[in-house]
C-alpha cells in the first residue's frame, strides 16, 4: 500500500514555539508556502527576545558555548535537510564548522575584548564586554543557510537576543535552521525567525524601540530609511559580509562597559 | 444615606436585616447562568476595536485609572513619585490626561493628599484591615475614620470574607453600613475579593448586600490573590448594577481591579461596560480600573499610535 507522505508546512520561530503567523498569510518561494509574518508577528518575536535576553544573557559564557555546540551537534544531525534547502552538502559544512568556531568563542570573548587599564590614581579600572540586548538581522538572501549563519551566531554568542527576518527569497534553510534551533538547549525566544516581506518587516524592526541594534547586511542597498529610523533610539547599525567570520563580528554586537574600582582605601 | 440603601435597610426583614425590592429581576440571587456569563465575556472579549476608537478608549481607561501602590514597602518617596505620575502620566505628552486617584494604604493617604493638592486627582485609601479584613468592626470603623480625616476622597473597604463564608450576611451588611456612616463625604467602594468567593451566584450574592448597604462602587479584588479581576466576573456584577439601576434608578460604579496589565485587557473591560451599562457608565465617575503596570502600557500604546513606532519600557517611568 502506498502512502501520502506528511509535508511539512513551514511556519515562523518564534519564542521557542512555531506558529503561524498572526494574519494568517503565506507567500511562496522555493516552491513552498511559506508563512507570511506581518508587524505583529514582529512586535511578538521582539516581546519573547526582550524575556530571553536576561536568561541567555545571565547564562555563563562557557554554559552559551556548551550550547552552541549543541546547535552545531543538531545541525549535523539534520544536515539532509538543511542540505536540500540550501546549495548542498558543502555550505552546510561551512555552516556546522562556523558555529562550533563561534561556540568557541563564547568564554574567550571577556579576555580578549576586556581589559585592565592603567590609571593614575588609587583605582582598578578595567573593561569587560556587555551584549547589548535585542538584535534584529536582516539575513542575506545568498548563501541560504550560509549568510544566516554568519549574522545570527556572532550575534548571539556575547548573549544578546535575536530577530531574524529570513531572506525573502530563499526562506526555508532558514525554517530548517530553526528546527535546530529548538532542539538546542537555546532558550525559546533566544533566536527568533520571521518568514515573509522584508519592506513590510523591516521599517517595524528597524523603529522599534525596544530594539538596540539591526544588522543591514542582508539589505541590499536602500537601507536609508532604516537608518533614520533606527536613530530613534540611536540603534547600533551593523553592515558586513555574507561570509565574514572573525571575532570582530562579534564585537560589533557588545558594548564595552569600564568600571572604575577604588582600591587601596 | 442614600435613599435606597435607607429604604432597604428600613425594610421587614429577612434574616439580619434586610430585603431587596421585589421586582422581576433583583431577587434573582443564586442563579447565576455561568457558561451563559463566560460565553458572553468571551465573546465581547473578541470584538475588534478601530485604531480611533482604540485610541480614545485608551485615553479614557487612563482617566479612569487608580493608580494603585498597596505594598509593604511603601515609602512616602514612592507615593510623592506615583502622585507625579497620576497627575502627569507621559511627561513628553501633554495630551495625555491623569488619571482619576491614586490609591494607597492609610498611613500614606496624608502624603498623597499633599502631593495631590489642587491636581483633580483624588486620593483613595484601602481600609477595615485590608486585605484580608480580619479584624474588629471598632478597628475598622476607626480606620475609616482616621483615613477621612487624614483627606482621602475616596475609602476602598473589603468585606469580611469569613462572614459572608459562613453564611453571616447581616454582619458583612452592617459593617458596610457602619463603614459608610462614617466614611461622610468619602465615596464607599466596596472590595468583595472575587477570586475568595468561590461562585458567580455569591459573587452576586455579595454586590447586592453590598449595595444594599450604601456602596457607591464595587470592587472585584483587593490584588493580593490569584484569581483578581476577570472578564466574566466583572460582567457578573455589572449585571447586578444594571439590575439595581432598572429597578431604583440608582447608579453604583464599578472597579475591577488586578491582573489588569496590558491595554487590550482594559479595552476589553470598555467593551463589556459599554455593551451591559451603556453610554452613562462610561466616566471615571461610575467606572475604575485598580491597576499599576496597565498604565505604562497604555502610555506605550498611546505613544506607538502617536509615533508609528513599537514602544520599549526603558523608555516610560518605572512606578
Amino acid at each position: 500500500m502506498t502512502r501520502v507522505s506528511v509535508r511539512k508546512t513551514y511556519k515562523l520561530y518564534i519564542g521557542g514555539a512555531f506558529p503561524r503567523s498572526e494574519s494568517g498569510r503565506t507567500f511562496e518561494a522555493e516552491s513552498q508556502n511559506v508563512a507570511r509574518a506581518s508587524r505583529k508577528d514582529a512586535r511578538d518575536a521582539v516581546r519573547a527576545a526582550r524575556a530571553a535576553f536576561p536568561v541567555w544573557a545571565g547564562m555563563t559564557a562557557y554554559n552559551r558555548g556548551q550550547i552552541l555546540y549543541r546547535l552545531a551537534e543538531m545541525m549535523e544531525a539534520r544536515s539532509s535537510d538543511l542540505e536540500r534547502a540550501c546549495s548542498g552538502r558543502g555550505e552546510v559544512e561551512a555552516a556546522i564548522d562556523r558555529v562550533v568556531w563561534y561556540a568557541g568563542w563564547a568564554d574567550k570573548l571577556a579576555q580578549v575584548l576586556g581589559s585592565s587599564n592603567p590609571v593614575a590614581g588609587p583605582y582598578f579600572d578595567f573593561t569587560v564586554p556587555e551584549p547589548m540586548g535585542v538584535v534584529a538581522v536582516l539575513a542575506p538572501g545568498e548563501p541560504p543557510l550560509g549568510g544566516l549563519i554568519s549574522r545570527v551566531a556572532p550575534a548571539i554568542v556575547g548573549g544578546n537576543a535575536a530577530v531574524v527576518v529570513a531572506s525573502e527569497t530563499h526562506p526555508v534553510a532558514a525554517i530548517e535552521f530553526a528546527e535546530a534551533l529548538a532542539t538546542s538547549d537555546l532558550p525559546a525566544g533566544t533566536v527568533n525567525i520571521l518568514t515573509g516581506f522584508r519592506d513590510e518587516l523591516a521599517p517595524w524592526l528597524a523603529g522599534h524601540m525596544d530594539v538596540n541594534a539591526i544588522d543591514l547586511t542582508g539589505a541590499d542597498g536602500g537601507s536609508t530609511e532604516l537608518e533614520q529610523l533606527a536613530a530613534e533610539n540611536v540603534k547600533r547599525v551593523v553592515r558586513s559580509s555574507a561570509d565574514a567570520q572573525s571575532p570582530w563580528e562579534i564585537s560589533a554586537f557588545l558594548e564595552l562597559k569600564t568600571v572604575w574600582h577604588p582600591i587601596g582605601l | 444615606m442614600p435613599d435606597y440603601t435607607r429604604r432597604v435597610a428600613k425594610a421587614p426583614a429577612l434574616v439580619g436585616g434586610f430585603v431587596l425590592p421585589s421586582g422581576p429581576r433583583l431577587p434573582r440571587v443564586g442563579s447565576v447562568d455561568a457558561v451563559a456569563l463566560e460565553e458572553r465575556a468571551a465573546t465581547l472579549a473578541k470584538r475588534s476595536i478601530k485604531r480611533e476608537s482604540k485610541v480614545q478608549a485608551l485615553r479614557l481607561a487612563v482617566r479612569m485609572m487608580d493608580l494603585t501602590t498597596l505594598e509593604g514597602q511603601d515609602t512616602p518617596g514612592k507615593v510623592a513619585a506615583l502622585c507625579s505620575k497620576a497627575i502627569r502620566p507621559d511627561p513628553v505628552d501633554r495630551s495625555v490626561p491623569s488619571v482619576a486617584a491614586v490609591c494607597v494604604y492609610p498611613s500614606l493617604a496624608g502624603v498623597a493628599k499633599e502631593r495631590l493638592a489642587g491636581s483633580g486627582v483624588r486620593v483613595a485609601s484601602v481600609a477595615t484591615a485590608f486585605p484580608s479584613g480580619q479584624s474588629p468592626v471598632e478597628i475598622k470603623i476607626a480606620e475609616t475614620r482616621a483615613v477621612v480625616e487624614l483627606g482621602a476622597d475616596e475609602v476602598d473597604m473589603v468585606i469580611d470574607r469569613g462572614a459572608f463564608l459562613s453564611g453571616r450576611y447581616a454582619k458583612v451588611y452592617d459593617e458596610i453600613v457602619r463603614v459608610k456612616e462614617v466614611c461622610g463625604d468619602a465615596h464607599l467602594k466596596v472590595i468583595l475579593e472575587t477570586g475568595e468567593l468561590g461562585t458567580y451566584d455569591n459573587v452576586r450574592r455579595a454586590s447586592l448586600i453590598a449595595i444594599a448597604a450604601g456602596a457607591d462602587f464595587i470592587k472585584t479584588s483587593t490584588g493580593k490573590i490569584n484569581p483578581a479581576a476577570t472578564l466574566p466576573v466583572t460582567l457578573c456584577m455589572m449585571e447586578v448594577v444594571r439590575d439595581v439601576y432598572a429597578e431604583t434608578g440608582r447608579m453604583v460604579g464599578i472597579k475591577p481591579a488586578g491582573g489588569i496589565r496590558v491595554s487590550k485587557q482594559a479595552v476589553q473591560y470598555l467593551v463589556v461596560l459599554y455593551e451591559t451599562l451603556g453610554r452613562e457608565w462610561m466616566t471615571p465617575d461610575l467606572f475604575r480600573f485598580g491597576a499599576s503596570s496597565l498604565l505604562n502600557d497604555v502610555l506605550m500604546q498611546l505613544r506607538k499610535e502617536k509615533t508609528g513606532l513599537y514602544q520599549s519600557g526603558d523608555y516610560f517611568t518605572i512606578d
